[in-house]
C-alpha cells in the first residue's frame, strides 16, 4: 500500500524522531511510504486564529502536495482533524475533498485502515499515562469522551495494550485538556501554563513514569511544564512506543 | 468601549492561589457529580437529542408559540408585556412598579435582568432592590456581578463572604462558619419579603399551551418573593418557550443534573395565574435574540437552558473565573453569546478557549459550542478585530508556511537552535512560552534532513 507521510512543522523542527518512528512503523506493515518534499503545514495555526485568508495558500499547498495519494498519514491528531474537518479556506474541489477524506492520524490509520492489533517487536516496561489530545479525542473520536454516555472505546489504548510490559495508570481527570491549544499557549499563557502544570501533576500523582501521546504538540507543552517544575516525567510519542522504543 | 483582556484578567485570578485552586476543584466537583447523575439515566443521550430537537422546533416556530403563550397567559389573568430591548424592559418594570407605588422589590435569580442592567436603572430611580438568592445577595452586597450563572459567588471563599457580610450586614467578619453566614443572611433578608410591595422572578421555562411559566430553585427564595407581595413580575427571555407541558419532563430531568449534579432542583414552581386580589406581570424580552435567531451559524446558542454545565467542565473557565470574561455571560456559552452584544468589546473571548470541545459534549441541549467559538474567530478576523500583533503574526506565518523554501529556512533555523521556536510561534510578545515552560531542545537535524540523508535515494 502506498502512503504519503505528512510530518507537521513542529515535529519536523523539534521531534524528528517521531517522524522517523512513524515512517519505520508504516514500513514494518509493508507500506511504501512517500515523503513529499515540498510539504510545510496544514494551515491550522492561521485557521484556528480565524485567519482564513492567511490559511488559504498553505492549505492549497497541502492539497497540491498530497493530491496524488490515496492514504495520507500524520503523527498528529490536531493536524489530521484540521485537514479532515476544517480545511475550508480553499475551494472544495473534488481533489481537495479527496485529500481531506484520505488524511488520517497514525493511530486511526493503523487501527481502522490497516486493522493491525499486534506489535510483536514492541516492549515498553513502564507505567504509562496516556494523553489523547482533544482534537484526537473529540474531533477524530479515537476514544470515548468522559462526558458522553456511550460504550467505552479507546483506539490508542487498544494498540498500546498490545505492547509487552506497558502498564497504564489513570490520572484523576483522564481527558481534561492540557492547555496547549495552538496559539492559545502563548496568547493565553497564564491559563495555558496553569492547565499544563496541573495536567502533568495529575499524571505524576497517578504514578506515571511516561506520558505517551499521539499528539506531540500537547507533549511539547506538557514536557515544557514538567521540565520547568523539575518533575521526573518522561514523554514519548505513540509511534515510538509502537515501533519498539524501550525508553 | 474598551476590549475585555481575558488573558490579563486570568493572570490576576491565577495569582490568588488558594482561590484559584478552590474554584477549579469546586467546579470540577460539580462536573463529576453531573457525570454520576447522567450515568444513572440510561436514556441520557436520548434525552439530549430530544431536548435539542424540541428547542430547535420551538425556535423555528417561535412567533407562533409566543403568541400562543400570550393568549393563554392573558386568559389566565396575567398581564403580558413585550420588550424589544434592555431599555424597554427596564422601563416596563419601572412603570409597573410606579403604578403600584412599589418602592421595594425582592428579587430572585435572573441572568436576564443582569443582561438588561436593570438593578442600576431601578436604583437610580429610587427603587430598593434586594437579591434573595444567597449567592446573588453576596454579589450584590459586594457590588460585583455574578461570576457563574448558577453559582454566582463560586469564586469567593467563605472567608471572603464573612468579610463582605461583616462590612454590609453586621455579622462577625472573623466568623466564616457557613451555617452562621447563611442564617445571618436569611435573617437579614426575611423582613424585606414582608416589606416589599413587589416580587420579581425570572423563568426557566414558559409553556405556550398553558400560558404558564416554571421557576426552578433550591432556596425557596423565589416562592417567598413571588407569593408574599401582591405584585409578581417575571422577566422572561423569548427563547425560554416550550410548546407543551409534556416537553417539560425532558428539561426538568436534565437541568439540575447538568448544573449541580442533583436529580432535580429542590423546588420547581409552576406559575399559572395571579392569586385573587394580586397581579402577575410577564415581560417577554427580545434584547438581540431575534437578531441572533437570524444568524445562520449562531442561532443554536438560543437553545441554552442556562445550566452552566459548559462552565463547570471548561478548563479555561475553571482557571480564570467568571469575572475575567467582563460580561454577564461567561464561560463557553458566554464566549458565543457575548460577541452578539458587542463584537469589539468581547473580541478576545472566543480566543479564551483551547477548542477542546468538552462544553459541546456536556451541553444538555447539544449546542455545538466549540464549533461556534471557532466560527466567531473567523468573524472577528474578517471584521478586523484581531489585535495587531496576532494579525501580523498570522500574516507572516501564512507567508512562510505557504512557501516550501521559506518554511525550510525557518524550520532548519529553529531546529538548529538559532531561534528556539518556529518564527510563527515566537513572532512577537511570545517569550510567553518560556515564562512557565521550557522550550524544546534542538534536535541533531530536522526530519526532512534526516529523510534526505537516509531515504533520499528513493526520491
Amino acid at each position: 500500500m502506498k502512503v504519503a507521510l505528512f510530518v507537521p512543522c513542529y515535529v519536523d523542527a523539534f521531534f524528528p524522531e517521531v517522524g522517523v518512528a512513524t515512517l519505520e512503523l508504516l514500513e514494518r506493515f509493508g507500506c511504501e511510504v512517500d515523503f513529499p518534499l515540498d510539504q510545510t503545514c496544514c494551515g491550522q495555526p492561521m485557521a484556528n486564529s480565524g485567519c482564513q485568508s492567511d490559511a488559504h495558500d498553505t492549505e492549497a499547498l497541502f492539497a497540491r502536495n498530497f493530491a496524488a495519494y490515496e492514504h495520507i498519514v500524520t503523527p498528529s491528531g490536531s493536524c489530521a482533524h484540521h485537514v479532515r474537518d476544517q480545511m475550508t479556506a480553499i475551494e472544495q474541489t473534488a481533489a481537495v475533498r479527496a485529500v481531506r477524506r484520505n488524511t488520517h492520524e497514525l493511530v486511526e490509520f493503523l487501527h481502522d485502515v490497516l486493522g493491525v492489533r499486534e506489535f510483536p517487536w514492541a516492549e515498553f516496561p513502564h507505567k504509562v499515562g496516556l494523553h489523547i489530545g482533544c482534537a484526537t479525542l473529540r474531533g477524530l473520536r479515537e476514544a470515548s469522551a468522559s462526558e458522553i454516555r456511550e460504550p467505552a472505546f479507546n483506539k490508542p489504548a487498544r494498540l498500546l495494550g498490545a505492547v509487552k510490559g506497558l502498564q497504564f495508570v489513570q490520572p484523576q481527570r483522564a481527558d481534561e485538556c492540557c492547555g496547549f491549544g495552538g496559539t492559545f499557549s502563548v496568547f493565553e499563557e497564564p491559563v495555558s501554563a496553569k492547565m499544563g502544570h496541573d495536567k502533568v501533576a495529575d499524571h505524576l500523582e497517578a504514578g506515571a513514569e511516561y506520558i505517551v501521546s499521539p499528539d506531540m504538540s500537547c507533549v511539547m507543552h506538557q514536557r515544557g511544564c514538567a521540565q520547568r517544575a523539575g518533575l521526573p516525567l518522561k514523554f514519548i510519542h505513540v509511534a515510538q512506543v509502537l515501533n519498539g522504543a524501550r525508553a | 468601549m474598551s476590549r475585555v483582556d481575558h488573558a490579563e484578567a486570568s493572570s490576576k485570578f491565577i495569582e490568588a492561589k488558594d482561590h484559584a485552586e478552590f474554584h477549579d476543584k469546586r467546579l470540577w466537583d460539580l462536573r463529576k457529580k453531573r457525570d454520576v447523575e447522567s450515568e444513572a439515566l440510561p436514556e441520557w443521550e436520548e434525552l439530549r437529542s430530544l431536548a435539542s430537537a424540541i428547542k430547535e422546533h420551538t425556535l423555528t416556530h417561535l412567533a407562533d408559540y409566543l403568541e400562543e403563550f400570550e393568549r393563554n397567559a392573558t386568559t389566565n389573568g396575567m398581564v403580558v408585556h413585550w420588550a424589544r430591548d434592555a431599555a424597554e424592559h427596564n422601563q416596563i418594570v419601572f412603570d409597573i412598579l410606579q403604578a403600584h407605588d412599589a418602592t421595594t422589590l425582592v428579587k430572585s435569580k435572573s441572568m436576564l435582568t443582569d443582561e438588561c442592567e436593570m438593578r442600576p436603572f431601578l436604583d437610580n430611580r429610587g427603587i430598593e432592590i434586594v437579591e434573595t438568592d444567597l449567592g446573588e445577595r453576596i454579589q450584590q452586597l459586594d457590588d460585583e456581578p455574578p461570576s457563574h450563572i448558577v453559582v454566582p459567588a463560586v469564586h469567593k471563599l467563605r472567608g471572603d463572604v464573612a468579610e463582605v457580610f461583616g462590612r454590609t450586614i453586621g455579622t462577625d467578619p472573623k466568623n466564616s462558619d457557613v451555617p452562621y453566614l447563611a442564617e445571618s443572611q436569611r435573617n437579614h433578608t426575611r423582613p424585606y419579603y414582608l416589606r416589599a410591595q413587589a416580587g420579581m422572578t425570572g423563568a426557566n421555562f414558559a409553556i405556550a399551551e398553558t400560558g404558564s411559566f416554571v421557576v426552578c430553585t433550591n432556596e425557596g427564595n423565589a416562592d417567598l418573593g413571588a407569593n408574599l407581595p401582591n405584585l409578581h413580575i417575571a422577566s422572561i427571555g423569548i427563547e425560554k418557550l416550550l410548546p407543551k407541558v409534556e416537553h417539560l419532563g425532558v428539561f426538568v430531568r436534565m437541568l439540575s443534573r447538568s448544573a449541580l449534579g442533583s436529580p432535580i432542583t429542590q423546588i420547581t414552581s409552576h406559575f399559572r395565574a395571579p392569586r385573587p386580589g394580586t397581579e402577575m406581570h410577564v415581560v417577554l424580552v427580545d434584547n438581540g435574540r431575534s437578531e441572533r435567531l437570524g444568524m445562520e451559524d449562531f442561532w443554536y446558542s438560543l437553545k441554552c437552558i442556562r445550566c452552566g454545565a459548559c462552565m463547570n467542565t471548561c478548563p479555561v473557565y475553571r482557571r480564570s473565573g467568571g469575572l475575567s470574561y467582563g460580561s454577564t455571560y461567561s464561560g463557553p456559552i458566554g464566549v458565543i453569546i457575548d460577541p452578539t452584544f458587542n463584537l469589539r468589546k468581547y473580541s478576545s473571548l472566543p480566543f479564551a478557549s483551547t477548542l477542546n470541545g468538552s462544553c459541546t459534549s456536556v451541553c444538555p441541549v447539544k449546542i455545538n459550542i466549540h464549533e461556534q467559538i471557532y466560527k466567531w474567530r473567523q468573524i472577528i478576523a474578517e471584521r478586523h478585530q484581531l489585535p495587531m500583533v496576532k494579525k501580523e503574526a498570522m500574516r507572516v506565518a501564512g507567508k512562510i508556511l505557504s512557501s516550501p523554501r521559506m518554511y525550510r529556512a525557518a524550520v532548519e533555523a529553529a531546529a538548529a537552535g538559532i531561534e528556539k521556536l518556529p518564527r510563527f510561534l515566537v513572532y512577537n510578545p511570545f517569550n510567553a512560552w518560556g515564562r512557565q515552560r521550557e522550550v524544546p531542545a534542538s534536535p541533531p537535524s530536522t526530519f526532512r534532513q534526516w529523510y534526505l540523508k537516509n531515504r533520499g535515494k528513493r526520491e
